[in-house]
């Protein structure tokens, strides 16, 4: 690890002008970037403690009857929050399949936001990988790239987010609150990461300095509480990221579909929010013809960029089986296996 | 000598005691070798190529030596001088080594340079500073490479090539023939605690704080190395956080204690989680063929199994993965053949259950595949094929409880009734269930050891020997046999261990640890009781004057006269007696040749899998497991069990989780940490039980005892993707299963 400067802010002004100095990078609990610095993907010259800023640390009820949650707040008080498991149970269960207990004890909001892909050639040094190195050329391309992008990907990068938190988040239309050197701002989490493109190496609209101060979901959202799931494939059951992920909410009145929410998580740079899928579904009565149908859509631009064509496959039937456990309803208490296809399926999966 | 009777009944061996260690392991207080800091010890760090054939052209040394903190950088330029050649294999169990002989790259993560500093950051960031230039060369490093020959061993100087009875008319014979290839990939250790040692120099003498399998093997080899006496040479290694095989001495130790030489000072070099995924060995990839030809009735008329496999570009090791085939089932024609390739890797080596754990999972979905075919239950198969001698020698089992391995593991499990068919049984919820079954086998192997017993005057006994803790419980199991050996009870016993000091106790490997140290515990005992036994009976104050015909029986701190148990003697009070501040007892274990010459000899055991498996999305769990093995004689039923259990989960893992992923331009492993190399967690491995099979083995050793602790992943691994063939209709013979071959 390279020597470097560790700066502890008083305030949030402090942590966003030292944030705003080349070569600053913000410490929440360090369980990705520690990691990246250890192997030498992230270099910083300065590091610029959060953990000792005032103000980041709430669960705020606001009157619209949603939340706004410090970008402080760490993954595990956030998934077991009263206020998030009954309004926002996808998002819980989301974060409850990510990760190990521990790292969820540790990892904060702002933190999962902005944690970096798993590729794993980014991750490598001595790999050619353009989000790392700009213009160096990408070594997943024809290497081991059974796990990545399926959708928006470009030719200069094929990596995926690996966040679960977010797949959840872009579907319930949550809302990062960000200060920078030039004020406060606001974006929609749906906006928030970037496709490649070719400037792989910007992955969030953030810009040099700006900080996560909170993110916001919104009350309408609570709205899809009753019908809400979480479900996540992985090589393992617990402790694994994603290969395919999906975040499901429906509205449901008089036996039709009167709102629906559907991302994708595991196949491109940024959680996929399947607004064409949704659209299909309202009106519709919930079953898996009208989910079959409406998953198709979700990956109807899907292309597979190496040996993971499977995963198209995969992400429609996670979307319909997201859909399914959505349209049965959220179990009264989160499974004990989150997210997994292993936790009890209510009506079972018919044949 | 006096007649000593052995008590059977009513001793220290056979308790499932707790781990006299316990308390240390969960209190932290246990000591392992990273643990030790002498004085003025400094800290190493390894550079290692991130090419994997090549050389390297330039080290910046400069950058690295003018980090805060950098003392020296070791390199081929200055890397103190060495008796022996790193590729001198003159030693028994030598690997070839890379202690910076010259600039060449022979596979990625081999170290080039090590930096030596006051602080471990240092020396970290020092190494990164040399940024190497490399001229790198193309690499082969997947078992498609050309090039393949016909190796000269099998793993530990086996054939490469054994046969019985006519292969050709065998499967002329055949009305059903299957022929079906099955991969494995490459795999690696993983021992919690990464290997490193904590060297210091005294002139000659050399004292390391080391993990390793085994003292003897391995101070012989440095000894040889630097030029200095094996006396010497003083390695401490209570505990190992694993071993697996891995932890012979390897080249990463070597160069922490040339580092030591080269500065002057104590040096601690540890290998980080992703430097053990190349310099330490690894369980190398297999691609096996196997045929196999059955009549009618299901017996088997031939089976052949093919490996191909690889070995490093500069080394031998070949995974002697067809061994199972040699012993597991009756067929009147048997042959197996080995093809290997050399490959731009580290050199493999010896990984629990090395060869039967890959060929044992090869062989058992084989069986499963032609058990379908005969259209027969895969154990009604089993017995059908049940070997009564040993197939490919034709010599009779010491000891083989296979039978009672099935009765037993199917009746727990339940299997009776299940449905032939695949895709026959499903959950509540509509997920596909299987259960599938494969049979577990293991060599029992005996090296050498020898231990030291002694009766001190107060009543109480020591027992020492250099025997190795490698978390399997050898502390707590050795010192019952000490117990036992001596007749007294295991809080009367001191009992040493765990230094290079103390009597070898051979290598920790093979499953031969308890057999074959335990058996020279047991000859030290008895010896000691012998001598203390002559003391009473030629002494007429002793209440056992003239016993010498009937012979006496050693019990609770006292010698008792076999006939009469009113007549007694204690130990305190025959040294009393005699003057003597103790007796001695010295003993040795080895193979018997004449035993094994005559007898084939096999741990042996049959596991039980279910998997429940979604039909839609494919992904899969094991729900559970049952595995029932016979291994002769069990010393501590809870360690025994430890090891079953362990062994199981690996097998899980074999079968479903681990697997390097090599680029195969570059050679790297690009998954070299414990977040992307899967293993089981917790969540994976719902219910498992082992059953210990009676078993009395009069062959195998003084004790009686086989091993434990490899069988375990042999079995399970087969049985796992049986199960999954019974659950979803879907072969899968490429592993670790992919859960885009389960999607349907
Ligand atoms: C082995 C392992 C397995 C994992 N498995 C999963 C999984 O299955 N699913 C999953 O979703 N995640 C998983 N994770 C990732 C984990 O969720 C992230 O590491 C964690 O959320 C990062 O949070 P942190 O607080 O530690 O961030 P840090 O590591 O401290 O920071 C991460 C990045 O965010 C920046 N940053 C942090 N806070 C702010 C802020 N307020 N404003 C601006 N920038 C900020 C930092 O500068 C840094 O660039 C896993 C991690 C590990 C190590
Ligand atoms: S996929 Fe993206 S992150 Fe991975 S190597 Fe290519 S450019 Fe780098």
């Amino acid at each position: 690890m390279n020597r470097f400067d560790y700066v502890r802010p008083r305030t949030v002004a402090e942590a966003v002008a030292a944030g705003a100095e080349p070569g600053s990078a913000f410490l929440a609990a360090g369980t990705n970037l520690l990691d990246l610095m250890k192997i030498g993907v992230a270099r910083p010259a300065r590091l610029v403690d959060l953990n000792h800023l005032p103000g980041l640390s709430s669960i705020e009820a606001l009157p619209d009857g949603g939340l706004r949650i410090g970008a402080q707040i760490r993954n595990a008080d956030l998934a077991h929050h009263a206020q998030v498991v009954r309004r926002f149970p996808a998002v819980a269960e989301a974060l409850l399949s990510g990760a190990s207990a521990q790292l969820r004890n540790a990892a904060t909001v702002g933190g999962n936001l902005l944690q970096r892909t798993r590729c794993s050639y980014f991750q490598d040094t001595a790999s050619a990988c353009n989000k790392r190195a700009p213009g160096s050329g990408c070594d997943a391309r024809g290497g081991d790239n059974r796990l990545h992008a399926v959708l928006g990907w470009s030719e200069s990068c094929i990596a995926t987010n690996p966040s679960d938190f977010c797949v959840a988040l872009a579907a319930f239309d949550a809302v990062v609150e960000i200060e920078g050197p030039a004020g406060r701002r606001e974006i929609p989490l749906r906006d928030f990461h970037r496709l490649p493109g070719s400037t792989p190496d910007r992955e969030t609209d953030l810009a040099p300095g700006e900080l996560i101060v909170a993110l916001r979901l919104p009350g309408e959202a609570a709205g899809f509480a009753p019908h809400s799931r979480y479900v996540k494939l992985r090589e393992r059951t617990s402790y694994a990221f994603a290969v395919v992920s999906a975040a499901a909410g429906l509205r449901i009145e008089d036996g039709r579909i009167a709102a629906a929410r559907l991302a994708l998580g595991g196949v491109a740079a940024k959680p996929w929010r399947a607004t064409a899928a949704e659209a299909a579904l309202v009106g519709a009565a919930p079953g898996a013809d009208a989910f079959r149908a409406a998953a198709g859509l979700a990956l109807a631009e899907a292309k597979p960029s190496g040996d993971n064509a499977f995963k198209i496959e995969l992400a429609r039937r996670i979307a319909v089986r997201a859909l399914i456990l959505a349209a049965a309803g959220t179990p009264a208490r989160l499974p004990a296996l989150p997210a997994s296809p292993f936790a009890p399926i209510p009506g079972g999966l018919h044949g | 000598m006096v007649e000593v009777h052995r008590l059977r009944h009513g001793s220290n061996a056979g308790q499932p005691i707790t781990r006299r260690d316990g308390l240390l392991k969960v209190t932290g207080m246990a000591r392992y070798a990273a643990d030790n800091h002498p004085p003025g010890m400094l800290h190493a760090v390894i550079a290692a190529a991130r090419i994997a054939r090549g050389r390297v052209a330039a080290l910046d040394v400069a950058a690295a030596r003018a980090h805060p903190g950098v003392v020296q950088v070791m390199t081929p330029g200055n890397r103190p001088a060495l008796a022996l050649h790193p590729d001198d294999k003159s030693v028994p169990f030598s690997f070839r080594m890379d202690l910076l002989q010259d600039d060449r790259v022979r596979y990625a993560g081999q170290p080039i340079a090590v930096v030596i500093a006051e602080t471990l950051e240092a020396a970290t960031e020092g190494a990164a500073l040399l940024a190497p230039r490399y001229e790198a060369e193309a690499v082969e490093v997947t078992l498609d490479a050309p090039g393949a020959f016909v190796p000269e061993a099998v793993g530990v100087g086996a054939p490469p090539e054994e046969h019985h009875g006519d292969m050709a008319a065998g499967l002329a014979a055949a009305t059903r023939r299957i022929e079906a290839t099955y991969e494995t990939p490459m795999q690696f250790h993983n021992a919690m605690e990464p290997h490193g040692v904590v060297a210091a120099w005294d002139g000659d003498a050399l004292s390391l704080d080391m993990p390793t399998q085994g003292f003897a093997l391995t101070q012989m080899r440095l000894a040889a190395m630097f030029g200095i006496p094996a006396e010497g040479i003083h390695i401490r290694s209570p505990f190992l956080g694993g071993g697996f095989g891995s932890k012979l001495l390897t080249g990463p130790q070597v160069l922490g204690i040339l580092a030591a030489r080269l500065v002057g000072q104590p040096v601690k070099l540890v290998l980080t989680r992703a430097q053990m995924y190349g310099p330490v060995t690894h369980r190398a990839p297999t691609r096996q063929t196997l045929r196999l030809g059955a009549a009618a009735d299901g017996a088997l008329t031939a089976l052949h199994h093919h490996v191909r496999t690889a070995t490093s570009r500069f080394d031998d090791f070949i995974e002697p993965a067809a061994g199972a085939s040699h012993t597991l089932y009756a067929a009147p024609a048997i042959a197996t053949s080995y093809e290997a390739l050399r490959l731009d890797t580290g050199t493999p080596g010896f990984m629990r259950a090395p060869g039967e754990a890959s060929g044992s999972l090869a062989l058992e979905v084989a069986m499963d595949e032609m058990a379908q075919a005969c259209g027969m239950d895969p154990l009604d198969f089993r017995l059908r094929n049940y070997a009564e001698v040993e197939p490919i020698s034709g010599k009779p089992f010491s000891s083989k409880a296979l039978r009672d391995c099935y009765a037993e593991g199917a009746a727990r499990f339940g299997w009776a009734g299940r449905p032939l068919a695949p895709r026959s049984m499903r959950d509540a919820e509509g997920r596909l269930v299987g259960w599938g079954i494969g049979t577990a086998t293991f060599p029992a192997m005996m090296f050498q050891a020898e231990a030291r017993a002694e009766i001190r005057r107060d009543g109480t006994g020591l027992v020492e020997t250099g025997a190795h803790d490698m978390g399997q419980g050898a502390w707590t199991a050795f010192a019952q046999i000490a117990a036992e050996s001596l007749g007294l009870d295991i809080g009367q016993v001191e009992f040493r261990s765990g230094r290079s000091d103390l009597p070898s106790a051979g290598i920790a490997g093979g499953s031969a640890h308890t057999a074959t140290a335990g058996s020279a515990i047991q000859a030290a005992g008895e010896q000691a009781i012998a001598r203390l036994a002559e003391l009473a009976l030629a002494d007429p104050r002793s209440p056992l004057f003239g016993a010498d015909n009937i012979g006496v029986v050693a019990r609770g701190g006292r010698l008792v006269r076999w006939d009469d148990e009113s007549r007694r003697d204690s130990f305190a009070d025959i040294l009393d007696r005699a003057g003597l501040e103790s007796v001695e007892g010295r003993g040795n274990a080895s193979a018997d040749a004449e035993a094994a010459s005559r007898y084939a000899m096999h741990s042996h055991g049959a596991v039980f899998a279910e998997v429940t498996v979604d039909p839609d999305l494919g992904q899969l769990r094991v729900t559970r497991l049952v595995g029932a093995f016979a291994a002769g004689r069990i010393i501590n039923p809870r360690l025994v069990k430890s090891q079953y259990y362990g062994g199981m989960i690996w097998g899980v893992s074999f079968a479903l989780h681990e697997r390097a992923a090599l680029d195969h331009r570059s050679g790297r492993v690009m998954n070299a940490d414990l977040g992307e190399y899967h293993v089981p967690v917790n969540a994976d491995i719902p219910s498992i039980e082992a059953i210990l099979v009676e078993e009395e083995d009069p062959h195998v050793n003084a004790l009686g005892v086989k091993g434990v602790g490899e069988i375990g992943i042999t079995g399970t691994a087969g049985a796992v993707a049986n199960a999954i063939w019974h659950a979803t209709g879907v072969r899968v013979r490429r592993f670790p299963v992919a859960i885009e071959a389960l999607m349907g």
